[in-house]
């Protein structure tokens, strides 16, 4: 198991044997953690599969309108314009199945990502250690290539739905650690610096100060967990994840250039619907700003007199 | 103002501020005689040796360039960076012996802030900016408003509550955040650099306007400038900050007449002598006065006496009446006269408040001089012509230590 006298092609240099160590940690957590696991999988793939039956119940030209109309209100008629169009493109060419198949694991591994990316690039951006020590296991996750993270992930998880949505997770984290790191890193100091001079509690400066002033950077990552997450999801067709994916692997399988590039159409319209709209809900500080600007107007709150009472 | 019986509010001793790995290290070395350049290659030491004590209602500025550790004085002040050694206490509690929550409580209750670049929350409006020191101290939302809206009325603000910072002006960005102190309701208010971003004409403004507060609220004050002019209008007692110690500790008067050291003395050259000093700080007293019951004679024989050409005449209430000039009375001596009665001249008069820029134009008419009166009018003292260049010339670092000077070298 340890370096046998085996050849490498320096002379001298042991053969070592990294490949075979991480097998047999890997193999060593299968044996011991495996409850652990299925308990993940069952999750995993009851929330995955709801959500596409979910997806898939009501009629597609329906859902597809409710989605436009998501894009109007988070942004403008252009916007809804537009994805009605893409859409309605998808439904024709018989992709919406399998586009929604490919939504709800993008929808649960992006989820996932953030619910575990948030806090810990709040945690890294309080503690320089936590952030040294996270910092390169995030440029791990992010340079391995893409399908190295499928062999270990179905070997604890076997083929399926949630070795497709574990590979996306780990693919699709590291921006979410990094954005929302950098967004409370960036905040004024002096702004933090007040907050602490008037005697608010770690907790206040968290939610009142630097979380607010952090949203659009935030946001920013949220955006790029949800985009890495769709193109690892047509990847993890590969494990037998289905959706999309499936379809192109299926395409690749069978050399159907029109199948390949139908699917790979209804992945791009995908991938500029859930651009668009997360990357308006991350203006939306702004957005909501001035629609809460337009709403005091609305309200006479100035006092009459004219103000300010001193000037020069 | 500095009444000395009164527990002072802010009170420090002997503090040190280092920064690099072995802090404590460079406050041994630099208290065993090393000097802030020999212990570089540990760190920084940001200040050294501070002592001072800020009295109740007191503005207490500390005056200094960048680097001269100002800023970090202030900070330890309300703990937002930690004495490495030495102690400073804000209300009788040693902000080093507090634990964390502690530190809290004295921030919400005793020590509020003001920043230089304003500090205030983009994403909330004015009012809501205004009030955060309520919201954090856990007032209701009734009563934050409330608390609110009478602050920014004190800056002059009323009304515009309801709207965002980025909607206002630098000088109103400030006074939002001068009114987010204020609404805080701390005795003690640290100012750091709080003017400093603004414009000069908006500057002024703002210093006039702290003042007018001043006089009503009466809070004390730690105002941390790097502006000479602005020190000498705002303190009542100034600290002269460099290389991290204080070099020396006055009011502005002192500063400008008894410099403790050369560098002192470099600094105060270029500031308006005419707008910081007043007529009391320069006024001599009367060599002699003339009675209003007294005669020709008597006033002739005291200017010779005197050796001086013109008198105050003053009655028994020492209410001034008027000068006589030399050569008027020899001509009532010459005539027999034996009062005063058509000798007396009105006398240019100032009160002891008013700075010599102001008093200029009087002295430039009056070969005489001014009389320097109280509100009654009576006579506190005399300002001669030779009087008021003297004060004008520049003084030079003479040795001497008139006023508190600490750490020179």
């Amino acid at each position: 198991m340890i370096t046998t006298a085996q050849e490498t092609e320096g002379a001298g240099v042991p053969r070592l044997n990294v490949g075979e160590w991480i097998e047999t940690g890997f193999g060593w957590v299968n044996d011991n953690l495996g409850a652990l696991f299925d308990l993940i999988r069952t999750v995993v793939s009851t929330l995955t599969g709801g959500l596409d039956d979910l997806l898939n119940t009501p009629d597609a030209l329906l859902l597809a309108v409710a989605f436009s109309l998501l894009g109007w209100l988070v942004k403008d008629w252009k916007l809804g314009l537009l994805s009605i169009v893409m859409l309605v493109f998808v439904i024709s060419i018989d992709q919406w199945e399998n586009a929604m198949t490919t939504l709800a694991l993008v929808a649960v591994a992006a989820a996932i990502a953030l619910v575990i990316a948030i806090p810990l690039g709040i945690w890294a951006a309080r503690s320089d250690r936590v952030s040294g020590a996270i910092r390169p296991v995030m440029d791990l996750m992010q340079t391995m290539p893409a399908f190295v993270w499928l062999v270990p992930v179905v070997t604890l998880f076997s083929i399926g739905v949630t070795s497709g949505v574990v590979a996306t997770i780990i693919f699709a984290l590291p921006p979410g650690v990094r954005f929302t790191e950098l967004g409370i890193r960036g905040v004024d100091a002096e702004v933090v610096e007040a907050g602490h001079a008037f005697g608010s509690t770690p907790g206040q400066i968290l939610l009142r100060i630097q979380l607010p002033l952090a949203l659009k950077t935030i946001m920013a990552g949220v955006n790029q967990v949800i985009m890495l997450a769709l193109s690892m999801a047509v990847i993890a067709g590969l494990v037998g994840a289905g959706g999309l994916g499936g379809e192109v692997m299926r395409a690749i399988g069978s050399l159907d250039i029109g199948l390949a590039f139908e699917a790979g159409l209804a992945v791009v319209v995908l991938a500029i619907y859930l651009d668009r709209v997360t990357s308006a809900i991350g203006h939306g500080g702004m957005a909501v700003g001035r629609m809460s600007k337009l709403l005091r107007r609305g309200r006479p709150r100035r006092s009459p007199e004219p103000a300010p009472a001193k000037t020069t | 103002m500095n009444s000395s019986t009164a527990e002072p509010a802010v009170r420090a001793r002997n503090v040190y501020k280092a920064f690099g790995k072995r802090p404590e290290e460079i406050v041994r070395r630099i208290k065993g005689g090393a000097d802030r350049e020999d212990v570089t290659d540990l760190g920084t030491a940001a200040v050294i040796d501070a002592s001072f004590d800020v009295s109740p209602g007191e503005v207490f500025v500390v005056m200094g360039l960048s680097g001269s550790g100002k800023s970090t004085l202030i900070r330890m002040v309300n703990g937002l960076l930690p004495a490495t050694a030495g102690s400073i206490e804000v209300g009788g509690e040693d902000i080093a012996r507090l634990s964390a929550k502690e530190l809290r409580r004295v921030r919400r209750e005793k020590v509020s802030m003001v920043f230089q670049h304003f500090a205030l929350l983009p994403h909330r409006t004015v009012g809501q900016n205004a009030a955060y020191a309520l919201e954090v101290q856990g007032l209701n939302r009734s009563d934050r408003e409330r608390k609110a809206d009478e602050a920014l009325r004190m800056v002059g603000l009323t009304g515009w509550g309801g709207s965002m910072p980025d909607e206002l002006s630098g000088g109103m960005r400030q006074r939002v955040g001068l009114a987010r102190a204020l609404a805080a309701g701390t005795e003690v208010m640290l100012m750091d650099e709080a003017f400093s971003a603004l414009d000069p004409l908006i500057r002024r403004e703002m210093q006039d306007q702290l003042v007018e507060l001043q006089e009503q609220l009466g809070k004390t004050i730690l105002f941390i400038t790097h502006d000479l002019n602005e020190a000498m209008r705002l303190g009542d007692r100034i600290a002269m900050m460099r290389d991290g110690r204080t070099v020396q500790i006055g009011t502005s008067e002192q500063i400008l007449n008894d410099p403790a050291n050369d560098y002192v003395a470099q600094f105060v050259q270029d500031v308006d002598r005419t707008r910081v000093l007043t007529a009391g700080a320069i006024m001599e007293p009367p060599v002699a006065v003339l009675g209003t019951e007294q005669g020709p004679r008597t006033a002739h024989k005291l200017m010779r006496e005197h050796q001086t050409n013109v008198l105050a005449v003053v009655d028994r209430g020492k209410k001034l009446h008027g000068f006589v000039h030399e050569d008027a009375v020899a001509a009532a001596v010459a005539q027999g006269a034996n009062t005063l009665d058509g000798l007396l001249q009105p006398a240019p008069s100032v009160h002891a408040e008013t700075p010599l820029a102001e008093l200029m134009t009087q002295a430039a008419q009056s070969e005489a001089g001014l009389a320097v009166i109280d509100d009654a009018g009576r006579l506190e003292g005399i300002i001669a012509r030779v009087t008021l260049l003297n004060a004008l010339a520049e003084p030079k670092y003479t040795g001497h230590d008139a006023s508190e000077a600490v750490g020179t070298r």
